[in-house]
Protein backbone atom coordinates (compact mmCIF):
# COMPACT_ATOMS: atom_id res chain seq x y z
CA UNK A 1 0.00 0.00 0.00
CA UNK A 2 2.31 2.03 0.89
CA UNK A 3 4.98 0.99 -1.57
CA UNK A 4 2.58 1.85 -4.70
CA UNK A 5 3.56 4.85 -5.59
CA UNK A 6 7.53 3.38 -6.33
CA UNK A 7 6.16 0.01 -7.66
CA UNK A 8 4.32 1.95 -9.73
CA UNK A 9 6.81 4.00 -10.74
CA UNK A 10 9.52 1.26 -10.43
CA UNK A 11 7.49 -0.53 -12.92
CA UNK A 12 6.45 2.44 -15.63
CA UNK A 13 9.15 4.29 -15.52
CA UNK A 14 12.21 2.32 -14.87
CA UNK A 15 11.76 -1.32 -15.15
CA UNK A 16 9.89 -1.44 -18.56
CA UNK A 17 11.98 0.68 -20.31
CA UNK A 18 15.13 -1.29 -19.16
CA UNK A 19 13.65 -4.22 -20.88
CA UNK A 20 12.21 -1.67 -24.26
CA UNK A 21 16.00 -0.31 -24.48
CA UNK A 22 17.68 -3.49 -23.82
CA UNK A 23 15.40 -4.93 -27.03
CA UNK A 24 15.49 -2.02 -29.20
CA UNK A 25 19.42 -2.66 -28.75
CA UNK A 26 18.94 -5.33 -30.97
CA UNK A 27 17.12 -3.50 -33.21
CA UNK A 28 17.51 -0.77 -36.58
CA UNK A 29 14.96 1.49 -35.44
CA UNK A 30 15.19 4.46 -36.87
CA UNK A 31 12.05 7.66 -36.04
CA UNK A 32 9.77 7.06 -37.52
CA UNK A 33 9.53 3.94 -38.66
CA UNK A 34 9.26 0.36 -36.38
CA UNK A 35 12.10 -1.40 -35.01
CA UNK A 36 13.51 -4.28 -37.29
CA UNK A 37 15.99 -6.68 -35.53
CA UNK A 38 19.47 -7.35 -36.68
CA UNK A 39 20.89 -9.14 -33.99
CA UNK A 40 24.42 -7.26 -32.47
CA UNK A 41 25.22 -5.01 -35.15
CA UNK A 42 24.58 -2.53 -33.20
CA UNK A 43 27.27 -3.37 -30.72
CA UNK A 44 29.83 -4.61 -33.91
CA UNK A 45 29.39 -1.22 -35.40
CA UNK A 46 29.61 0.55 -32.31
CA UNK A 47 32.87 -1.09 -31.69
CA UNK A 48 34.73 -1.46 -34.81
CA UNK A 49 33.01 1.32 -37.38
CA UNK A 50 31.61 4.24 -35.46
CA UNK A 51 34.89 6.36 -35.26
CA UNK A 52 32.83 8.92 -32.98
CA UNK A 53 32.52 5.70 -30.39
CA UNK A 54 35.91 5.64 -29.23
CA UNK A 55 36.72 9.30 -29.29
CA UNK A 56 33.73 10.35 -26.95
CA UNK A 57 34.88 7.25 -24.65
CA UNK A 58 38.08 8.75 -24.62
CA UNK A 59 36.91 12.31 -24.09
CA UNK A 60 34.95 11.05 -21.11
CA UNK A 61 37.66 9.30 -19.46
CA UNK A 62 39.88 12.53 -20.03
CA UNK A 63 37.72 14.44 -18.31
CA UNK A 64 37.58 11.44 -15.35
CA UNK A 65 40.68 10.98 -15.14
CA UNK A 66 41.81 14.70 -14.97
CA UNK A 67 38.35 16.18 -13.61
CA UNK A 68 37.55 13.74 -10.62
CA UNK A 69 41.52 14.00 -8.71
CA UNK A 70 41.56 17.94 -9.46
CA UNK A 71 38.14 18.29 -7.87
CA UNK A 72 38.67 15.71 -5.09
CA UNK A 73 41.71 17.66 -3.65
CA UNK A 74 40.65 21.41 -4.45
CA UNK A 75 37.17 19.98 -2.41
CA UNK A 76 39.73 18.83 0.17
CA UNK A 77 41.83 21.50 0.52
CA UNK A 78 39.13 24.26 0.80
CA UNK A 79 37.22 21.65 3.33
CA UNK A 80 40.58 21.54 5.54
CA UNK A 81 40.62 25.40 5.57
CA UNK A 82 37.08 25.54 6.74
CA UNK A 83 37.65 23.15 8.84
CA UNK A 84 39.44 25.24 11.60
CA UNK A 85 36.79 27.81 14.02
CA UNK A 86 38.86 30.68 12.39
CA UNK A 87 37.40 34.69 12.41
CA UNK A 88 34.97 34.91 9.41
CA UNK A 89 34.68 31.35 8.97
CA UNK A 90 31.14 31.13 8.04
CA UNK A 91 31.58 34.11 5.64
CA UNK A 92 34.29 32.26 3.62
CA UNK A 93 31.88 28.60 3.55
CA UNK A 94 29.16 30.94 2.15
CA UNK A 95 31.34 32.40 -0.51
CA UNK A 96 33.15 28.93 -1.52
CA UNK A 97 29.59 27.69 -1.83
CA UNK A 98 27.70 29.81 -3.50
CA UNK A 99 28.92 29.39 -7.02
CA UNK A 100 27.71 25.61 -7.06
CA UNK A 101 24.16 27.15 -6.31
CA UNK A 102 24.64 28.97 -9.73
CA UNK A 103 22.51 26.87 -13.04
CA UNK A 104 24.48 24.92 -15.02
CA UNK A 105 23.75 27.19 -18.04
CA UNK A 106 24.12 30.30 -16.65
CA UNK A 107 27.52 29.26 -15.13
CA UNK A 108 28.41 27.44 -18.27
CA UNK A 109 27.85 30.97 -20.10
CA UNK A 110 29.68 32.96 -17.04
CA UNK A 111 32.81 31.14 -18.13
CA UNK A 112 32.22 31.23 -21.63
CA UNK A 113 32.29 35.18 -22.07
CA UNK A 114 35.56 35.00 -18.64
CA UNK A 115 37.26 32.68 -21.26
CA UNK A 116 36.81 34.18 -24.34
CA UNK A 117 39.73 34.40 -26.49
CA UNK A 118 39.67 37.63 -27.41
CA UNK A 119 37.90 39.89 -24.95
CA UNK A 120 36.82 37.59 -21.71
CA UNK A 121 38.70 38.50 -19.17
CA UNK A 122 40.75 36.01 -18.14
CA UNK A 123 43.09 36.43 -21.67
CA UNK A 124 42.88 39.75 -21.24
CA UNK A 125 44.39 39.48 -18.19
CA UNK A 126 47.15 37.04 -19.57
CA UNK A 127 48.09 39.11 -21.90
CA UNK A 128 48.73 41.89 -19.65
CA UNK A 129 50.38 39.62 -17.85
CA UNK A 130 52.82 39.32 -21.24
CA UNK A 131 51.70 35.49 -22.16
CA UNK A 132 51.57 35.65 -25.89
CA UNK A 133 49.11 33.25 -27.20
CA UNK A 134 47.42 32.66 -24.62
CA UNK A 135 44.98 29.58 -24.75
CA UNK A 136 41.65 29.82 -27.22
CA UNK A 137 39.71 27.71 -23.94
CA UNK A 138 36.41 26.44 -25.61
CA UNK A 139 37.41 27.22 -29.20
CA UNK A 140 40.50 25.04 -29.03
CA UNK A 141 40.17 21.15 -29.24
CA UNK A 142 43.35 20.98 -26.57
CA UNK A 143 42.25 23.87 -24.51
CA UNK A 144 38.47 23.28 -24.17
CA UNK A 145 38.24 20.25 -21.75
CA UNK A 146 40.72 22.11 -19.36
CA UNK A 147 38.23 25.05 -19.82
CA UNK A 148 35.41 22.55 -18.36
CA UNK A 149 37.37 21.32 -15.53
CA UNK A 150 37.84 25.07 -14.47
CA UNK A 151 34.43 25.30 -14.48
CA UNK A 152 33.82 22.15 -12.79
CA UNK A 153 36.36 23.52 -9.59
CA UNK A 154 34.22 26.70 -10.12
CA UNK A 155 31.46 24.33 -8.36
CA UNK A 156 32.91 22.33 -6.24
CA UNK A 157 31.04 23.29 -3.71
CA UNK A 158 29.09 20.68 -3.20
CA UNK A 159 32.13 17.88 -3.07
CA UNK A 160 33.54 20.31 -0.53
CA UNK A 161 30.61 20.87 1.79
CA UNK A 162 30.46 16.89 2.29
CA UNK A 163 34.03 16.75 2.88
CA UNK A 164 34.04 19.29 5.57
CA UNK A 165 31.35 17.58 7.08
CA UNK A 166 33.64 14.35 7.22
CA UNK A 167 36.37 16.47 8.69
CA UNK A 168 34.32 18.20 11.21
CA UNK A 169 33.11 14.90 12.47
CA UNK A 170 36.47 13.41 13.27
CA UNK A 171 36.69 12.79 16.87
CA UNK A 172 38.79 15.82 18.86
CA UNK A 173 40.78 13.03 21.11
CA UNK A 174 42.11 11.40 18.37
CA UNK A 175 44.07 14.72 17.30
CA UNK A 176 44.75 15.04 20.61
CA UNK A 177 46.51 11.37 21.28
CA UNK A 178 48.40 12.33 17.73
CA UNK A 179 49.52 15.75 19.71
CA UNK A 180 50.46 13.45 22.92
CA UNK A 181 53.16 11.45 20.10
CA UNK A 182 54.11 14.35 19.05
CA UNK A 183 53.01 14.31 15.48
CA UNK A 184 53.40 17.11 12.92
CA UNK A 185 50.44 18.72 11.23
CA UNK A 186 51.31 16.96 7.77
CA UNK A 187 51.49 13.55 10.15
CA UNK A 188 47.82 14.40 11.68
CA UNK A 189 46.38 14.74 8.42
CA UNK A 190 47.64 11.50 6.88
CA UNK A 191 47.13 9.57 9.65
CA UNK A 192 43.39 11.14 11.16
CA UNK A 193 41.86 13.05 9.25
CA UNK A 194 42.17 11.39 5.92
CA UNK A 195 41.80 7.56 6.75
CA UNK A 196 38.71 9.27 8.80
CA UNK A 197 37.16 11.24 5.65
CA UNK A 198 38.04 8.11 3.22
CA UNK A 199 34.42 6.96 2.86
CA UNK A 200 33.29 10.23 1.79
CA UNK A 201 36.13 10.49 -0.30
CA UNK A 202 35.19 6.96 -1.78
CA UNK A 203 31.64 8.13 -2.32
CA UNK A 204 32.64 11.06 -4.04
CA UNK A 205 34.90 8.86 -6.51
CA UNK A 206 31.77 6.38 -7.18
CA UNK A 207 29.45 9.04 -8.24
CA UNK A 208 32.05 11.09 -9.82
CA UNK A 209 32.59 8.65 -11.82
CA UNK A 210 29.35 7.43 -12.93
CA UNK A 211 28.39 10.88 -13.38
CA UNK A 212 31.19 11.18 -15.58
CA UNK A 213 29.78 9.22 -18.03
CA UNK A 214 26.26 11.18 -17.50
CA UNK A 215 28.05 14.50 -18.04
CA UNK A 216 25.95 16.46 -20.91
CA UNK A 217 24.88 20.06 -19.94
CA UNK A 218 27.72 21.72 -19.63
CA UNK A 219 29.13 20.44 -23.16
CA UNK A 220 26.31 21.17 -24.58
CA UNK A 221 26.31 24.75 -23.50
CA UNK A 222 29.81 24.91 -23.89
CA UNK A 223 30.16 24.04 -27.26
CA UNK A 224 26.49 25.19 -28.85
CA UNK A 225 28.22 28.27 -30.17
CA UNK A 226 31.52 27.47 -31.31
CA UNK A 227 31.25 26.12 -34.48
CA UNK A 228 29.63 27.78 -37.18
CA UNK A 229 26.75 25.23 -37.68
CA UNK A 230 25.84 25.08 -34.19
CA UNK A 231 26.53 21.45 -33.46
CA UNK A 232 27.31 19.96 -30.26
CA UNK A 233 30.68 18.37 -29.95
CA UNK A 234 33.00 21.72 -30.05
CA UNK A 235 35.59 22.33 -31.99
CA UNK A 236 36.67 19.02 -33.50
CA UNK A 237 34.56 16.81 -31.59
CA UNK A 238 36.85 17.56 -28.37
CA UNK A 239 33.28 18.22 -26.02
CA UNK A 240 32.05 15.23 -27.77
CA UNK A 241 31.49 13.26 -24.59
CA UNK A 242 29.64 9.16 -24.20
CA UNK A 243 26.20 11.46 -23.36
CA UNK A 244 26.63 13.89 -26.23
CA UNK A 245 27.34 11.12 -28.74
CA UNK A 246 24.46 9.38 -27.62
CA UNK A 247 21.75 12.21 -27.38
CA UNK A 248 22.93 13.27 -31.27
CA UNK A 249 22.71 9.65 -32.28
CA UNK A 250 19.06 9.46 -30.56
CA UNK A 251 17.16 12.77 -30.15
CA UNK A 252 19.09 14.19 -33.14
CA UNK A 253 19.78 11.66 -35.54
CA UNK A 254 16.62 9.67 -34.28
CA UNK A 255 18.24 6.41 -34.48
CA UNK A 256 16.54 4.56 -31.38
CA UNK A 257 17.93 1.53 -31.44
CA UNK A 258 22.05 2.53 -31.87
CA UNK A 259 20.97 5.10 -28.70
CA UNK A 260 19.70 2.18 -26.97
CA UNK A 261 23.14 -0.13 -27.91
CA UNK A 262 24.88 2.55 -25.98
CA UNK A 263 23.20 3.03 -22.99
CA UNK A 264 23.49 -0.59 -22.08
CA UNK A 265 27.00 -0.18 -22.52
CA UNK A 266 27.34 2.52 -20.70
CA UNK A 267 25.01 1.05 -18.02
CA UNK A 268 27.38 -2.30 -18.15
CA UNK A 269 30.57 0.23 -18.11
CA UNK A 270 28.92 1.72 -14.87
CA UNK A 271 29.12 -0.98 -13.22
CA UNK A 272 32.07 -2.76 -13.86
CA UNK A 273 33.37 0.45 -12.34
CA UNK A 274 31.07 0.51 -9.23
CA UNK A 275 32.32 -3.22 -8.31
CA UNK A 276 36.05 -2.68 -9.24
CA UNK A 277 36.01 0.33 -7.08
CA UNK A 278 34.20 -1.60 -4.52
CA UNK A 279 36.54 -4.21 -4.58
CA UNK A 280 39.82 -1.78 -4.41
CA UNK A 281 38.55 0.61 -2.16
CA UNK A 282 39.28 -2.31 0.87
CA UNK A 283 42.35 -1.47 0.55
CA UNK A 284 42.36 2.30 1.45
CA UNK A 285 38.70 3.03 3.37
CA UNK A 286 38.58 3.05 6.43
CA UNK A 287 35.35 2.02 8.26
CA UNK A 288 34.93 2.80 12.03
CA UNK A 289 34.27 -0.23 13.56
CA UNK A 290 35.15 -2.25 10.50
CA UNK A 291 31.80 -1.83 9.00
CA UNK A 292 30.56 -1.82 5.36
CA UNK A 293 28.18 0.96 4.82
CA UNK A 294 24.61 -0.26 4.94
CA UNK B 1 42.09 25.55 21.89
CA UNK B 2 43.47 26.91 25.12
CA UNK B 3 40.93 24.50 27.40
CA UNK B 4 41.96 21.18 25.81
CA UNK B 5 45.19 22.30 26.27
CA UNK B 6 44.88 22.65 29.79
CA UNK B 7 43.03 19.58 30.68
CA UNK B 8 44.95 17.38 32.92
CA UNK B 9 47.44 14.65 31.27
CA UNK B 10 48.44 15.83 28.43
CA UNK B 11 51.58 17.97 27.97
CA UNK B 12 53.81 16.75 30.79
CA UNK B 13 55.23 20.02 30.83
CA UNK B 14 52.18 21.83 32.52
CA UNK B 15 51.31 19.37 34.76
CA UNK B 16 54.35 19.70 36.85
CA UNK B 17 53.27 23.47 37.24
CA UNK B 18 51.04 24.83 39.50
CA UNK B 19 47.49 25.62 38.60
CA UNK B 20 47.64 28.99 38.51
CA UNK B 21 50.86 28.60 36.83
CA UNK B 22 48.71 26.89 33.79
CA UNK B 23 46.04 29.74 32.92
CA UNK B 24 47.75 32.65 31.96
CA UNK B 25 50.29 29.78 30.54
CA UNK B 26 53.40 31.06 28.60
CA UNK B 27 54.38 29.19 25.45
CA UNK B 28 57.77 29.42 24.09
CA UNK B 29 58.29 32.38 21.32
CA UNK B 30 59.43 29.84 18.80
CA UNK B 31 55.82 28.12 19.20
CA UNK B 32 53.81 31.95 19.47
CA UNK B 33 55.99 32.44 16.19
CA UNK B 34 55.60 29.05 14.34
CA UNK B 35 51.50 29.65 14.99
CA UNK B 36 51.32 33.10 14.07
CA UNK B 37 53.02 32.36 10.70
CA UNK B 38 50.46 29.52 10.24
CA UNK B 39 47.36 31.51 10.99
CA UNK B 40 48.39 33.67 8.65
CA UNK B 41 49.13 31.87 6.16
CA UNK B 42 45.89 29.89 6.83
CA UNK B 43 44.16 33.75 6.63
CA UNK B 44 45.68 34.56 3.22
CA UNK B 45 44.75 31.23 1.83
CA UNK B 46 41.42 31.60 2.55
CA UNK B 47 41.69 34.96 0.89
CA UNK B 48 43.33 34.25 -2.15
CA UNK B 49 40.23 31.09 -2.10
CA UNK B 50 37.41 33.94 -1.78
CA UNK B 51 38.69 35.58 -4.45
CA UNK B 52 39.03 32.51 -6.88
CA UNK B 53 35.47 31.66 -6.13
CA UNK B 54 34.11 35.41 -6.05
CA UNK B 55 35.56 36.90 -8.92
CA UNK B 56 34.02 34.97 -12.02
CA UNK B 57 30.45 36.03 -10.16
CA UNK B 58 32.10 39.81 -10.00
CA UNK B 59 33.20 39.98 -13.94
CA UNK B 60 29.82 38.80 -14.62
CA UNK B 61 28.16 41.43 -12.86
CA UNK B 62 30.02 43.96 -14.18
CA UNK B 63 30.16 43.23 -17.97
CA UNK B 64 26.34 42.33 -17.53
CA UNK B 65 26.34 46.82 -16.79
CA UNK B 66 28.69 47.34 -19.75
CA UNK B 67 28.16 48.65 -22.83
CA UNK B 68 28.20 46.45 -25.86
CA UNK B 69 31.50 47.95 -27.59
CA UNK B 70 33.04 48.01 -23.56
CA UNK B 71 32.53 44.33 -23.12
CA UNK B 72 34.36 43.89 -26.08
CA UNK B 73 37.38 45.55 -25.43
CA UNK B 74 39.58 45.29 -22.53
CA UNK B 75 37.88 47.44 -20.04
CA UNK B 76 36.80 45.62 -16.55
CA UNK B 77 34.80 48.91 -14.82
CA UNK B 78 31.51 49.69 -16.43
CA UNK B 79 31.68 53.09 -17.98
CA UNK B 80 29.41 54.54 -17.40
CA UNK B 81 27.24 51.87 -15.62
CA UNK B 82 24.67 50.88 -18.18
CA UNK B 83 21.78 49.73 -16.43
CA UNK B 84 19.40 50.10 -19.43
CA UNK B 85 20.67 46.19 -20.09
CA UNK B 86 18.33 44.59 -17.49
CA UNK B 87 15.23 46.19 -18.83
CA UNK B 88 16.09 45.55 -22.66
CA UNK B 89 16.54 41.62 -21.73
CA UNK B 90 13.28 41.81 -20.25
CA UNK B 91 12.48 43.30 -23.71
CA UNK B 92 14.05 41.12 -25.99
CA UNK B 93 12.75 37.70 -24.39
CA UNK B 94 9.74 36.21 -22.57
CA UNK B 95 11.32 36.00 -19.35
CA UNK B 96 8.18 36.46 -17.35
CA UNK B 97 6.98 33.30 -19.44
CA UNK B 98 10.05 31.51 -18.87
CA UNK B 99 10.04 32.09 -15.38
CA UNK B 100 6.53 30.44 -15.09
CA UNK B 101 7.59 27.73 -16.95
CA UNK B 102 9.69 26.97 -14.67
CA UNK B 103 8.46 27.57 -11.38
CA UNK B 104 5.14 25.32 -12.73
CA UNK B 105 7.80 22.37 -14.01
CA UNK B 106 10.08 23.14 -9.83
CA UNK B 107 6.95 23.54 -7.84
CA UNK B 108 4.71 20.65 -9.19
CA UNK B 109 7.39 18.09 -9.79
CA UNK B 110 9.11 18.47 -6.31
CA UNK B 111 5.34 18.56 -4.64
CA UNK B 112 5.35 15.29 -6.32
CA UNK B 113 7.84 13.71 -5.59
CA UNK B 114 8.24 14.78 -1.40
CA UNK B 115 4.16 13.61 -0.79
CA UNK B 116 5.32 10.25 -2.87
CA UNK B 117 8.26 9.06 -1.09
CA UNK B 118 7.50 9.77 2.28
CA UNK B 119 4.94 6.68 2.50
CA UNK B 120 7.72 4.68 0.66
CA UNK B 121 10.37 5.53 2.99
CA UNK B 122 8.46 5.15 5.95
CA UNK B 123 7.73 1.27 5.02
CA UNK B 124 11.61 0.69 4.20
CA UNK B 125 12.18 1.90 7.49
CA UNK B 126 9.42 1.31 9.56
CA UNK B 127 7.20 -1.68 8.38
CA UNK B 128 8.68 -5.01 8.46
CA UNK B 129 7.59 -7.03 5.66
CA UNK B 130 8.85 -9.99 3.59
CA UNK B 131 11.10 -8.73 0.71
CA UNK B 132 12.06 -5.44 2.49
CA UNK B 133 15.91 -5.75 1.53
CA UNK B 134 15.21 -6.07 -1.79
CA UNK B 135 13.12 -3.76 -2.15
CA UNK B 136 15.64 -1.25 -0.38
CA UNK B 137 18.46 -2.84 -2.79
CA UNK B 138 16.71 -2.02 -5.84
CA UNK B 139 15.98 1.64 -5.05
CA UNK B 140 19.61 1.91 -4.06
CA UNK B 141 20.73 0.15 -7.27
CA UNK B 142 18.18 2.51 -9.58
CA UNK B 143 20.40 5.59 -8.29
CA UNK B 144 23.01 3.99 -9.95
CA UNK B 145 21.37 3.66 -12.96
CA UNK B 146 22.38 5.85 -15.45
CA UNK B 147 19.25 7.99 -16.77
CA UNK B 148 20.19 7.12 -20.61
CA UNK B 149 18.94 3.45 -20.35
CA UNK B 150 14.97 4.57 -19.47
CA UNK B 151 15.13 7.99 -21.52
CA UNK B 152 15.08 6.67 -25.36
CA UNK B 153 11.97 4.52 -24.57
CA UNK B 154 10.17 7.20 -22.62
CA UNK B 155 10.78 9.48 -25.07
CA UNK B 156 9.52 7.43 -27.83
CA UNK B 157 6.14 6.43 -25.43
CA UNK B 158 5.93 9.76 -24.65
CA UNK B 159 5.86 11.12 -28.10
CA UNK B 160 3.23 8.52 -29.01
CA UNK B 161 1.11 9.59 -26.68
CA UNK B 162 1.30 13.37 -27.70
CA UNK B 163 2.56 14.13 -24.38
CA UNK B 164 6.21 15.98 -26.09
CA UNK B 165 5.74 18.73 -26.14
CA UNK B 166 4.50 19.46 -22.75
CA UNK B 167 5.45 19.17 -19.26
CA UNK B 168 3.82 16.42 -18.59
CA UNK B 169 6.49 14.16 -18.70
CA UNK B 170 8.68 16.18 -16.69
CA UNK B 171 5.91 16.32 -13.56
CA UNK B 172 3.92 12.86 -13.86
CA UNK B 173 6.54 10.69 -13.17
CA UNK B 174 7.63 12.79 -10.15
CA UNK B 175 4.20 11.74 -8.91
CA UNK B 176 5.40 8.20 -8.23
CA UNK B 177 8.55 8.67 -6.06
CA UNK B 178 12.19 9.67 -6.43
CA UNK B 179 15.19 7.45 -5.27
CA UNK B 180 17.44 9.76 -4.17
CA UNK B 181 14.87 10.93 -1.86
CA UNK B 182 13.31 7.88 -0.48
CA UNK B 183 16.32 6.78 0.40
CA UNK B 184 17.06 9.82 2.36
CA UNK B 185 14.24 10.35 4.07
CA UNK B 186 14.55 6.14 4.73
CA UNK B 187 17.84 7.13 6.48
CA UNK B 188 16.73 9.68 8.29
CA UNK B 189 13.30 7.69 9.63
CA UNK B 190 15.59 5.02 10.48
CA UNK B 191 17.17 7.85 12.94
CA UNK B 192 13.97 8.48 14.62
CA UNK B 193 13.65 6.52 18.18
CA UNK B 194 11.37 3.67 18.08
CA UNK B 195 10.07 4.26 21.56
CA UNK B 196 8.03 7.29 20.05
CA UNK B 197 6.10 5.15 18.12
CA UNK B 198 5.83 2.20 20.36
CA UNK B 199 4.00 4.79 22.68
CA UNK B 200 1.77 5.30 19.90
CA UNK B 201 1.13 2.06 18.87
CA UNK B 202 0.36 1.22 22.32
CA UNK B 203 -2.40 4.06 22.23
CA UNK B 204 -3.63 1.88 19.02
CA UNK B 205 -2.30 4.42 16.61
CA UNK B 206 -2.14 3.12 12.81
CA UNK B 207 0.82 3.20 10.67
CA UNK B 208 -0.67 6.01 9.07
CA UNK B 209 -1.23 8.00 11.64
CA UNK B 210 2.32 7.16 13.05
CA UNK B 211 3.80 8.32 9.77
CA UNK B 212 1.88 11.84 9.46
CA UNK B 213 1.93 12.68 12.89
CA UNK B 214 5.17 11.37 14.12
CA UNK B 215 7.79 10.96 11.39
CA UNK B 216 6.65 13.53 9.30
CA UNK B 217 6.41 16.67 12.02
CA UNK B 218 9.57 14.73 13.07
CA UNK B 219 11.54 14.87 9.88
CA UNK B 220 10.56 18.55 8.96
CA UNK B 221 14.57 18.95 8.46
CA UNK B 222 15.13 15.87 6.19
CA UNK B 223 12.09 16.69 4.37
CA UNK B 224 12.50 20.40 3.94
CA UNK B 225 16.18 19.28 2.31
CA UNK B 226 14.83 16.90 -0.15
CA UNK B 227 11.91 19.60 -1.29
CA UNK B 228 14.91 22.00 -1.74
CA UNK B 229 17.23 19.56 -3.99
CA UNK B 230 13.90 18.79 -6.01
CA UNK B 231 13.43 22.77 -6.67
CA UNK B 232 16.74 23.29 -7.39
CA UNK B 233 17.17 20.22 -9.58
CA UNK B 234 14.64 20.76 -11.69
CA UNK B 235 15.01 24.82 -11.57
CA UNK B 236 18.44 24.02 -12.98
CA UNK B 237 17.44 21.10 -15.12
CA UNK B 238 18.05 21.64 -18.66
CA UNK B 239 18.20 18.16 -20.24
CA UNK B 240 14.79 17.44 -19.12
CA UNK B 241 12.72 20.29 -20.33
CA UNK B 242 15.25 20.11 -23.95
CA UNK B 243 14.16 16.84 -24.62
CA UNK B 244 10.04 16.97 -23.75
CA UNK B 245 9.66 20.58 -23.97
CA UNK B 246 12.28 21.78 -26.26
CA UNK B 247 10.30 21.88 -29.25
CA UNK B 248 7.52 24.83 -28.16
CA UNK B 249 9.19 28.20 -27.82
CA UNK B 250 6.28 28.41 -25.77
CA UNK B 251 6.96 25.64 -23.22
CA UNK B 252 10.81 26.95 -22.70
CA UNK B 253 12.22 27.45 -19.19
CA UNK B 254 14.44 29.78 -18.02
CA UNK B 255 17.46 27.32 -18.76
CA UNK B 256 16.25 27.06 -22.31
CA UNK B 257 15.67 30.01 -23.39
CA UNK B 258 18.92 31.72 -21.83
CA UNK B 259 21.14 28.90 -23.70
CA UNK B 260 18.38 30.02 -27.02
CA UNK B 261 18.75 33.74 -26.40
CA UNK B 262 23.07 32.87 -26.68
CA UNK B 263 22.43 31.83 -29.71
CA UNK B 264 20.82 34.73 -31.12
CA UNK B 265 22.70 37.25 -29.38
CA UNK B 266 25.91 35.72 -29.42
CA UNK B 267 28.34 38.81 -29.92
CA UNK B 268 26.24 40.77 -27.30
CA UNK B 269 27.70 39.44 -23.85
CA UNK B 270 26.71 42.30 -22.11
CA UNK B 271 22.93 40.80 -22.32
CA UNK B 272 23.95 37.31 -22.02
CA UNK B 273 25.36 38.30 -18.87
CA UNK B 274 22.59 40.44 -17.56
CA UNK B 275 20.00 37.24 -18.16
CA UNK B 276 22.55 35.07 -16.52
CA UNK B 277 22.63 37.38 -13.73
CA UNK B 278 18.59 37.43 -13.51
CA UNK B 279 18.65 33.33 -13.80
CA UNK B 280 20.70 33.44 -10.71
CA UNK B 281 19.78 35.64 -8.40
CA UNK B 282 16.08 33.24 -7.24
CA UNK B 283 18.87 30.33 -6.57
CA UNK B 284 20.81 33.06 -4.47
CA UNK B 285 18.79 34.26 -2.87
CA UNK B 286 17.05 31.00 -1.75
CA UNK B 287 20.14 29.91 -0.33
CA UNK B 288 20.79 32.76 1.71
CA UNK B 289 17.24 31.80 3.11
CA UNK B 290 17.25 28.32 3.36
CA UNK B 291 21.33 28.10 4.53
CA UNK B 292 20.95 25.91 7.20
CA UNK B 293 18.79 23.19 5.73
CA UNK B 294 20.76 22.90 2.63
CA UNK B 295 24.21 22.57 4.16
CA UNK B 296 22.27 19.94 6.46
CA UNK B 297 21.04 18.19 3.49
CA UNK B 298 24.13 17.89 1.41
CA UNK B 299 25.75 16.82 4.44
CA UNK B 300 22.97 13.88 5.20
CA UNK B 301 23.93 12.45 1.33
CA UNK B 302 27.11 12.12 2.24
CA UNK B 303 26.79 10.78 5.83
CA UNK B 304 28.30 6.72 6.12
CA UNK B 305 25.24 5.24 7.24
Amino acid sequence: MYLSPWIIGFGIFTLAPMIASLYWSFTKYQLPGDPKWIGTLNYEFMFTKDPNFWLAVRNTIWIIVVGLPFRIVFGVITALLLTRKRRGVNVYRTAYFLPTMAPVVAATLAFAYLLNPSYGPVNVVLEKLGVENPPQWFFSPQWSKPALVMLGLWGVGDAMIIFLAGFLDVPKHLYEAADLEGASGIAKFRHVSLPMVSPVVFFEVVTGIIFGFQYFAQAYVASFNTTADQSIGGPQNSLLFYSVHLYQQGFIYFKMGYASAMAWVLLIISLLCTIAILRGSRRWVHYQGGAFPR
Amino acid sequence: MTATRATPGVPSSVVARSAADVVPRRLPARTIRRRRVRTATAHALLIGFALLFMLPMVFVVLSSLMSNDQVLSAEFWPRPFQWDNYPSVWNTIPLWRYGWNTVQIAVLATVGIVVSSIPVAYALARMRWKGRQVVFVIVLSTLMLPYQVTVVPLYVWFSKIHWIPSFKPLIVPAFLGDAFSIFLLRQFFMSVPEDLADAARVDGASHWQIMTRIMVPLSKSAIAAIALFNFLYNWNDFFGPLLFAGDDPHLWTLALGLNEFRGQHHVEYNLIMAASVMFMIPVIVLFFLAQRVFIEGVTLTGSKE
